[in-house]
């Protein structure tokens, strides 16, 4: 759990992250892992059983786990969600942007270029799943 | 036009210092270039076959002489002197350093301009008519409704890593001047029965390799779910559209296999869930945008009547001069395609005098056209002749709109490291082949456009004659296309038979045209000919 980054108060999860499969299978898991073809809204009826969301990102490229963040977001999902896989440093921002609270990156990020790209932008232009107020909202009083 | 407030700025400010950053890791060696591709081709920064290219983005083809100044500087600043204005309505200079790269943003940034989503699998530029706010025809002016996409899709935080490349692309007049249909996501802007202005939807149109035409998914979509609604679309797109396969990618595809009325069920659905977010901004918002695209102050006593003495410059008006929805005024289309040029290619001192024109003669507006022309707005009719006479000195009064020596045309072989064959120079020849001014009037409107590869960037599938170029065992040939449209009447061009190489596809063209002109009716097009004869009598032409 050493490389795992984290943006929460909360202890972290022990538990290690079943298959979506193995999941829906059993009644008695906490943890599980999306991969990124899967539905996450499979997982929608089971939230509030659930202490860790782990989202895999097989390359950087596929970007399907970005949508299984926010809808898991949008359906109240609490608990920790972790993006997993080929997570690169410029990357973190959407991700948070999201809904991610924690990253597990294939290859560890430097924590100085990671602060600086979460405060790069001051101000963002949508909604999004990370409670940031778009810059319309701002206008708009 | 629209003007950024502190928060557009200081957005485009950061990405400034981002991207300085990440060139300095990769001048240093900490970025490898494999590392580095992704973050650059972000910033609409490619590495072509003789150095970097650098794209800037022109939100929906709209700009002012300040920064069309600014293009200027930075194509003899940074380039050799020149900029290729593109069919995305962007500007992309061929020579640029990477060193160079972070100054040339900081640069833009200053006049409100970046290189934002320019490439990459993201949402790009969005696109609209180039007569927007100015034409006759128009039922709203899409610009507004094109900034606030421009602002939703800059950095959206769900979308930056789609499958594939998104264009969306926004109009409001019947005739279709942008390819509405060939984008990922068309909207053109419609009145219900109640007299409100909302959007029509069409999604999943493109060329590339497997041309579609995007079908209507939507009859109606108010400015106040616009956001959520394209939301929805792209959402489902980006959780099912393909991943294994580059070619088959683009939404089209997922469209084409799951079907329209599949595709709209789950964005119905999707919606539904989307828009109890609170995602759109309030019509506040769209008003303060909106406010900012009001007419310009016209002179109500402007004289109807143009001066038509001098026989050049009434073909000038004829050719390249449209109807304006203020009396008194009208439309000039700049062609920067002259005979023997390379098309969309501007100098720094003919972009300069652009800008000059659009300060003293359209009220400080300028737009890029997907044909790669440049337009001024809003000029007084009074004032053409004397805008006709400063272009004419500057090689810009090409009187060839829509005519067969308007050639659309991608880089190419002679820039790209996708291409196959060069498009640059068969533009050329062809242009010059039809050089006689009279002989392109005689053939009227007739759409030409040039491919150098199946990617299609030239849109040779929207050309009623369009060519491809192609890789036959190591020597380039070309295959002839007839009967495409990107207008209100999109259709996709059907290929003639067996390819030609340089000089046979000039002459299968000239062949093309000769038939044209032999089974033609009085008045009619090019492109209405061959819908009515069918493609037999030009392919005896041409293989006979």
């Amino acid at each position: 759990m050493d490389d795992v980054l984290r943006y929460r108060d909360d202890a972290a999860h022990e538990e290690p992250a079943v298959t979506l499969d193995a999941f829906l299978g059993q009644t008695n898991a906490t943890a599980v892992r999306l991969e990124s073809d899967e539905d996450a809204r499979a997982l929608i009826p089971h939230l509030d059983r659930l202490a860790l969301i782990e989202v895999s990102f097989p390359a950087f490229r596929d970007g399907r786990g970005y949508s299984s963040g926010r809808i898991l977001r949008e359906a109240g999902y609490t608990g920790e969600l972790r993006a997993a896989g080929d997570v690169l440093v410029d990357q973190i921002l959407p991700m948070r942007r999201c809904g991610f609270d924690s990253f597990a990156p294939d290859k560890p990020l430097d924590p100085a270029a990671v602060e600086r790209a979460l405060g790069r932008y001051d101000a963002v232009y949508q909604k999004a799943a990370d409670g940031r107020s778009p810059v319309w909202a701002l206008r708009h009083g | 036009m629209y003007k950024y407030d502190s928060y557009d700025q200081t957005i485009v400010d950061a990405r400034v210092e981002e991207f300085r950053e990440q060139v300095a890791r990769r001048l240093s060696g900490e970025l490898s270039e494999d590392q580095f591709k992704p973050l650059r081709l972000m910033n609409g920064l490619y590495l072509q076959l003789h150095a970097y290219m650098l794209r800037v983005a022109i939100p929906y083809g709209t700009l002012d002489a300040r920064q069309m100044r600014m293009l200027a500087h930075v194509a003899r600043k940074y380039d050799r002197g020149y900029g290729h204005f593109t069919t995305r309505q962007n500007i992309q200079y061929n020579w640029i350093e990477l060193k160079h790269t972070p100054d040339i943003l900081a640069e833009l940034a200053t006049v409100e301009m970046h290189a934002i989503q320019t490439s990459g699998n993201c949402i790009r530029n969005i696109s609209s008519d180039q007569f927007a706010g100015a034409a006759a025809d128009e039922i709203a002016d899409p610009r507004p409704w094109a900034e606030l996409l421009r602002q939703w899709s800059t950095f959206h935080p769900e979308f930056s890593y789609l499958p594939r490349k998104f264009k969306i692309c926004v109009i409001a007049a019947q005739e279709d001047r942008a390819a509405m249909r060939l984008h990922d996501i068309g909207i053109q802007l419609v009145k219900n029965d109640a007299g409100e202005v909302g959007a029509a939807i069409y999604v999943g149109g493109g060329m590339g390799r497997t041309p579609m035409i995007a079908p209507l998914i939507k009859a109606f979509v108010p400015i106040d779910d616009l956001l959520s609604y394209v939301e929805a679309c792209l959402r489902v797109y980006n959780r099912y559209g393909r991943r294994d396969n580059i070619y088959k990618a683009r939404i089209k595809i997922l469209l084409h296999e799951i079907g329209a009325d599949e595709y709209r069920r789950q964005v119905e659905e999707e919606w539904a869930h989307v828009k109890s977010l609170g995602l759109d901004p309030p019509r506040a918002e769209f008003d303060r945008i909106a406010a900012m695209f009001a007419a310009p102050a016209y002179d109500a006593a402007a004289p109807d009547a143009i001066d038509r003495d001098d026989p050049d410059f009434a073909l000038w008006v004829d050719q390249n001069v449209k109807p304006h929805k203020q009396p008194g005024y009208a439309i000039a289309t700049i062609s920067l395609k002259p005979v023997g040029g390379i098309p969309g290619d501007a100098t720094a001192e003919q972009i300069d005098l652009m800008a000059d024109l659009a300060e003293r003669y359209s009220f400080d507006e300028l737009r890029v056209t997907h044909a790669q022309n440049i337009v001024l707005p809003y000029v007084r009719k009074a004032d053409l002749h004397a805008v006709w006479q400063a272009l004419d000195g500057a090689g810009l009064a090409t009187a060839n709109l829509d005519l067969i020596s308007d050639i659309i045309a991608c880089p190419g072989l002679d820039y790209c490291s996708l291409a196959n064959a060069r498009s640059i120079p068969l533009a050329q020849k062809i242009a010059t082949r039809f050089s006689s001014m009279e002989r392109q009037r005689d053939l009227g409107e007739l759409k030409l456009k040039i491919s150098g590869c199946i990617n299609a960037c030239g849109h040779h599938h929207a050309g009623h004659i369009g060519i491809l170029g192609v890789d036959k065992r190591g020597t380039e040939n070309y295959q002839l296309l007839l009967g495409g449209s990107g207008a209100e009447d999109a259709s996709l061009g059907r290929i003639t038979g067996p390819g030609f190489d340089e000089d046979g596809i000039v002459d299968a063209v000239e062949r093309t045209v000769e038939t044209y002109r032999a089974v033609r009716t009085e008045g009619e097009r090019f492109l209405d000919t061959y819908r009515r004869v069918g493609i037999e009598p030009f392919k005896e032409a041409i293989y006979g």
